[in-house]
């Protein structure tokens, strides 16, 4: 019989030698590879002081981008809301009144804008579904809380601060732009 | 009896009480630090510096914890059990020789409680009315699990505490004594009883892992077939004495194993060293007490090593392995000093 790996000792039931039946030679043996293990190198990483390594494309915790001149740039279309296979995204529009121009980019906006962190499974598709490069995908991580209440995400943690820009150029590139100009693809259509 | 030393003699029961309860609760803290480093990881390192404190809340966990008495249980067996797990765990400590003697103030201390002649059965009686707490609350649960977790440790009791036995009979036949105080002034110097009685010493080792239900022997708590066994039904600090029990049980133990075959307080080369008594007697104390760690860690070592037994393997290894071995070894030592005694 092929065997998959080098490892693989085949049981038998046949009787145990004296060696075997005293036990002792194994249970050295067994002591000896623990001793070792005891002094390697641990392999868990410590995680609020001591972060992993993330992948350029990670895909965390939400953020609704604001445009160069800080307005906002979704507009409450809700292709986001459809694409999501959680259905963790619900948003209710508004119009946009007079005067308030330099805050929304387009007639229409996102009054309430919600995230269910706790549903949310952070496949990126609400990404790949916006057609205003209004919502990312980012490396931050959402932060456990106590409760399920504040797992629900509003429009105060998920669009970004004004003087504090984040950065989605690893996820914002020319070829993510191909695609989503893409007329095979359903949402263009 | 007189005053200074009664005196004497309470303050070192508190002293050792308190010693014997702090040991327990840090082999807590190291059994889950030694079962994290040997399997790659950290353990507890969250509460204070390395997570020292983490006994500490552990234990307000425990008082903390709802206390459920089921209603189809026996409640006074119910409390009775853990009691007594607890209370012939701490009262092992007493013949134990932590120490040569003190001398303060012109009076002469020994540090060993009591010293009885018959030192090593009161150590047996203990361990033996110990299994009576585990098989009480096994029974009072009124629970199939409880009671066959109680069943197994009553069993596996008896099988090795026969095989423990004649590993002693074997020591007290080198020794000549039953007084732990005069087994560990024979082994003065490198003396240590493991060079004469070193297949007594597996015997007695083998059956101390039995005893304090560790693994690879822990069957009456095993959890993935009993789901607890024995204490399935506890909670709260009654559940907390159990567990506390073990670890005390395996503290004294160890230091049962360092008094016997390791020559308890005695440090090679300390006549050559030329210091005065107490210095002596403090120094003595420490190595006993590095002895002990080091058994703990070997009973920690070899929890985290082995895989548990069979229930029919446990039984087999009992009857026909170390009974007949134990016996082998009464005979050979027993031939032994015949013939030498002859010359």
């Amino acid at each position: 019989m092929q065997t998959l790996t080098n490892r693989s000792v085949v049981a038998s039931d046949k009787k145990m030698t004296f060696l075997e039946w005293i036990y002792i030679p194994a249970i050295i043996k067994g002591m000896s590879i623990t001793i070792r293990h005891f002094f390697r190198k641990k392999t868990t990483i410590s995680y609020p002081e001591q972060k992993r390594e993330f992948s350029k494309v990670y895909r965390g915790q939400h953020v609704l981008k604001r445009d160069d001149e800080g307005r906002e740039r979704c507009t409450a279309c809700g292709l986001c809301a459809v694409a999501c296979p959680a259905e963790a995204i619900t948003m209710k529009a508004a119009e946009r009144k007079p005067g308030e121009e330099h805050l929304y980019r387009e007639e229409k906006y996102a009054e309430i804008y919600e995230i269910n962190m706790l549903r949310c499974i952070f496949c990126g598709d609400c990404e790949d579904a916006c057609p205003k490069e209004a919502i990312f995908l980012t490396d931050r991580i959402v932060e456990s809380q106590y409760k399920r209440k504040p797992f629900i995400y509003g429009k105060d943690i998920l669009v970004e601060a004004m003087d504090l820009r984040i950065d989605i150029s690893a996820r914002q590139t020319e070829a993510v732009y191909q695609f989503k100009l893409d007329k095979r693809f359903a949402h263009n259509k | 009896m007189d005053l200074t030393t009664l005196i004497f003699k309470t303050v070192f029961l508190i002293i050792i009480l308190m010693v014997t309860l702090i040991v327990a609760m840090y082999s807590t803290y190291g059994e889950r630090k030694v079962a994290a480093f040997m399997q790659d990881r950290r353990g507890p390192n969250r509460a204070g510096l390395f997570g020292l404190l983490q006994p500490l809340a552990d234990g307000v966990k425990m008082f903390m914890k709802e206390e459920i008495i089921p209603l189809t249980a026996n409640r006074k067996l119910f409390i009775i059990g853990p009691s007594i797990a607890m209370t012939t765990a701490l009262l092992t400590g007493v013949v134990i020789p932590w120490g040569g003697t003190l001398t303060i103030g012109g009076h002469e201390f020994s540090l060993q409680i009591a010293d009885l002649n018959i030192g090593i059965l009161y150590v047996f009686a203990m361990v033996s009315i110990g299994v009576y707490g585990i098989m009480i609350g096994g029974w009072a649960s009124n629970n199939k699990y409880a009671l066959l977790g109680a069943i197994r440790a009553a069993s596996q009791m008896i099988s090795y505490e026969l095989a423990m036995g004649m590993s002693i009979i074997a020591l007290v036949l080198t020794t000549g004594s039953l007084s732990l105080h005069d087994i560990v002034a024979q082994q003065h110097g490198m003396h240590w009883n493991i060079f004469y009685q070193p297949l007594g010493f597996l015997i007695f080792l083998t059956c101390a892992f039995a005893e304090t239900n560790r693994a690879p022997f822990d069957l009456p708590e095993c959890e993935t077939e009993l789901i607890g066994g024995y204490h399935t039904e506890y909670s709260s600090m009654k559940l907390g004495f159990y567990l506390f029990a073990e670890y005390i049980n395996m503290f004294i133990s160890s230091a049962v194993i360092a008094t016997l075959y390791f020559g308890g307080y005695n440090m090679p080369f300390i006549d050559e060293l030329g210091f005065s008594n107490n210095t002596v007697t403090l120094l003595g104390t420490a190595f006993f007490f590095l002895k002990i760690f080091s058994m703990i860690f070997l009973f920690m070592w070899i929890r985290w090593t082995l895989p548990r037994f069979r229930y029919d393997q446990l039984m087999n290894m009992g009857w026909k392995g170390l009974i007949p071995l134990g016996i082998f070894n009464i005979l050979a030592t027993g031939i032994y000093y015949f013939f030498t005694e002859l010359k």
